[in-house]
Parts: structure tokens; sequence; C-alpha cells
């Protein structure tokens, strides 16, 4: 999913990710992703929680103001 | 917090082995407008498909790099998980699509105006890609080229 992202980041539209597996976040490195403690099949929190799901949606898009350089990671 | 040692042991030495790819996006992009004017389009690898567009195919050596079209106001009750593996718990996602493809909730957030709107068109790719060549050089442009055509100015990602 980094190399989807770090695709349309270089074709000029600003992009955040999240993610629940930091060690392979680290690994691709996209420009920004929000790391969301949850197990793997999880990435929104839980089935059928809109108030979590709009959280971290919600903290995700907050980072795409941020001009990145080098590769950022958030924790929600 | 989800490690790959949480994955199952074939997948452990799969991923051990996997050459991670990185492509240079620098210098980045940013949002330049306020969220709340902001069109959103949502790019999944949840392998979510339509029951009336072809599935994913896992069969395909080093991964399916193909992607699906799923139109904003699509029924999210409707839509398919092609993943079959076993390495990590489907359930979550089979129960509520908005795990992995949060339609619903960006169409509340457009409704509060947190968000300008959902943009028309949302991307479901497959995921664990092995031999990423062809996603990166034909799939991913594309689906960035019509990102573009759609007037999207951000875009959120979503694994499972």
């Amino acid at each position: 999913m980094g190399l989807i992202q770090s695709v349309i980041e270089r074709s000029g539209i600003p992009t955040v990710s999240v993610t629940v597996c930091k060690e392979l976040t680290a690994k691709v490195r996209p420009p920004r992703a929000l790391f969301v403690d949850r197990p793997f099949g999880y990435p929104l929190g839980a089935p059928s929680d809109a108030g979590l799901q709009t959280s971290i949606i919600l903290a995700a898009l907050s980072l795409l103001q941020r001009q990145v350089g080098e590769p950022l990671i958030v924790d929600f | 917090m989800a490690h790959l040692s949480d994955l199952k042991l074939t997948y452990r030495i799969y991923m051990a082995a996997y050459r991670y790819r990185q492509f240079d996006w620098r210098p980045g992009a940013v949002l330049a407008k306020p969220l709340a004017e902001s069109r959103i389009a949502i790019v999944t690898t949840a392998a979510l498909h339509r029951p009336d567009q072809p599935a994913f195919d896992e069969s395909i050596k080093g991964g399916d790099w193909s992607y699906r079209e799923l139109p904003s106001d699509v029924d999210l009750s409707s839509l398919r998980v092609a993943h079959k593996s076993d390495a990590f718990d489907h359930t979550g996602v089979e129960t509520d699509k908005n795990l992995a493809l949060p339609l619903d909730r960006l169409r509340e957030l457009a409704a509060e105006r947190m968000i300008g709107e959902p943009a028309p068109r949302h991307f479901s790719f497959m995921g664990s890609i092995p031999a990423p060549g062809r996603l990166v050089d034909q799939t991913a442009p594309e689906v960035a080229a019509k990102l573009r055509d759609d007037g999207v100015d951000a875009v959120l990602l979503t694994p499972v």
C-alpha cells in the first residue's frame, strides 16, 4: 500500500495512510501515516463503531496539511 | 499493536524474505485548502469489489496488481472481500466495510461540513504484492491520473 501511496503523492496529491503495523510502515517509508494500535484487519478501529472510525479518519486527515520532507508516522 | 510476528509462520517466512520496495515520493504534496473544502478519495488494499466486478486473483504469481473502481454511492453491504488468505482476521471488514472503506463516515463528515465531499470514485487494490513492477509502472499511476481527473484534493489510504 505504501507504494501506491507514494505514487499518488508523487503525482501531486497529498496522501495519508492508516497503519496497524509500524514495522511495515517503517520499511516502506510513505509520506504520512497514522499508527492505530489495532490488530491486522482493523485499520479504522472496530466494526460498527462510527465514533472511533471518525476519530481515526479526522486524526489521519489532520496530517495532510503538514508538508513533509521525510516520512511522518504519528500515533493515534 | 500488530507485529509481523502476529502472522502465521508461513507468512512470517514470506515477509522475512520480502524485499521492500520504496518509491521516491519527494518533495511531497501538501493540502493547500481547508479540509472543509476538500474532496477526499479513499484507496484501500482490502481487496473489496462489487459483485459484478471480477474478484482479485490470488493465484497470480507476484500478486494481482489490478484495481477496482468503486463509485461513491456504492452499496457497502453488497461489496465482497476477495482476500481469502488466513494471514489476518477478515471478520471485522466482513461485518462493517467502513472498517476499510469508510464511505459512510465520509458522507457524515461532509454533511457536518468537516470535509468538502467524498470523491466520485474510490479505488480498491489487493495489497501484498511481492512483485510490484506493474503496480508501480501501470496501475498505481493510472489510479493517480483518475484521482486528478476527479479533482481529488487528498487521499486516505487504508490497509487491512
